[in-house]
């Protein structure tokens, strides 16, 4: 990649040559060393950057959910085979972990977490946000799930048992949230509207759309 | 552990922030593509960037790219694919051309 490219993602350029942080000069320093040596290539290192940052997102989880809700075959599959019934969506990542879909029923709700780091299904949900990689999280989420989901402002009946499950770099999993009352008859597109992404960690329930009968 | 803030100009969606700065988003590349070409594997990379955590201690997530990158360096290194003498004069001088490339023009290292 051309320095002058690279310049263009940092900021500052109108105020002058401001010199980039610490941080920063450690990675362009370390990619100009890698793409030098011809061990890496610089469009490659574009695209993933354009793909996670815009394309890429909570959106394509949000699909696989609505879809599931609405074709009993595909939910099948999906809960099945999920890496499968993902690709079956289109959604095919080059750097694609073995994926798993845990299904919420009124008496069993799943939570995710990574304990060890960050592992996340970022084919479907993007980067992970903030939180998801805390330390805190991290460590409660195994410990006290009902406190987690409490701060989260989700507080569940004493009868619904709580299954968390702990990511790895083989094996990440989503969360097929529960349909929420007041869809029926709605269509794949705007019920995927319907589904945040923190519902599919399991920190969230799918929320009844505004308006919709209890 | 509720939503966190963004920060001014932070890339986010309708769910939260995606990176802080766009150096996170390189970083995150340079693993990424290092791992899909199979200079390093997955756990590998899960187990370095796990310790790099471990050794940091409470965090609240907002460094964790400067902990991917030490996990990255690390990694590299390891590897053979750098060298930190190498690493750390390459970081110099881009320093050194930020500093001496009059305004307007592009940064490229001086030929060395």
């Amino acid at each position: 990649m051309s320095s002058d490219h690279d310049h263009h993602h940092d900021h500052g350029h109108e105020h002058g040559q401001d010199v980039p942080s610490p941080t920063a000069l450690r990675v362009k320093a370390l990619e100009s060393l890698l793409i030098e040596k011809g061990l890496i290539d610089a469009a490659a290192l574009d695209a993933i950057v354009d793909a996670y940052e815009t394309k890429i997102g909570p959106r394509n989880g949000a699909r696989v959910v609505a879809r599931a809700w609405t074709d009993a075959a595909y939910k099948a599959r999906l809960l099945t085979d999920a890496t499968a019934a993902i690709e079956e969506i289109g959604f095919v990542g080059s750097d694609r972990p073995h994926m798993i879909v845990v299904e919420n029923t009124p008496t069993t709700h799943n939570l995710v977490v990574c304990t060890l780091c960050s592992c996340y299904p970022w084919l479907v949900l993007g980067l992970p946000p903030v939180w998801y990689k805390s330390s805190a999280y991290r460590s409660r989420a195994v410990i006290d799930p009902r406190g987690v989901l409490n701060d989260f402002g989700l507080t569940l009946d004493e009868g619904v048992a709580v299954q968390v499950w702990d990511s790895t770099a083989e094996l990440r999993y989503l969360v097929l949230p529960e349909r929420p009352a007041g869809t029926e008859g709605w269509g794949e597109e705007a019920l995927a509207d319907l589904v945040s992404r923190d519902s599919m960690v399991g920190v969230a329930k799918v929320a009844a759309p505004a308006g919709a009968a209890p | 552990m509720n939503q966190p803030e963004l920060f001014p100009g932070q890339p986010h969606d309708s769910d939260g922030p995606v990176f802080a700065e766009p150096w996170q988003a390189q970083a995150f590349a340079l693993a990424v593509r290092l791992r899909q070409q199979g200079y390093f594997t997955a756990t590998e990379w899960a187990e370095t960037l796990g310790a790099v955590l471990r050794d940091a201690g409470d965090d609240d997530g907002s460094h964790y790219y400067e902990h991917w990158l030490v996990a990255l360096e690390r990694l590299t290194l390891s590897k053979g694919l750098t060298e930190r003498t190498t690493l750390d004069r390459r970081t110099d001088a881009w320093e050194d051309a930020y500093r001496h490339t009059p305004h307007g023009k592009p940064v490229e290292l001086r030929t060395r």
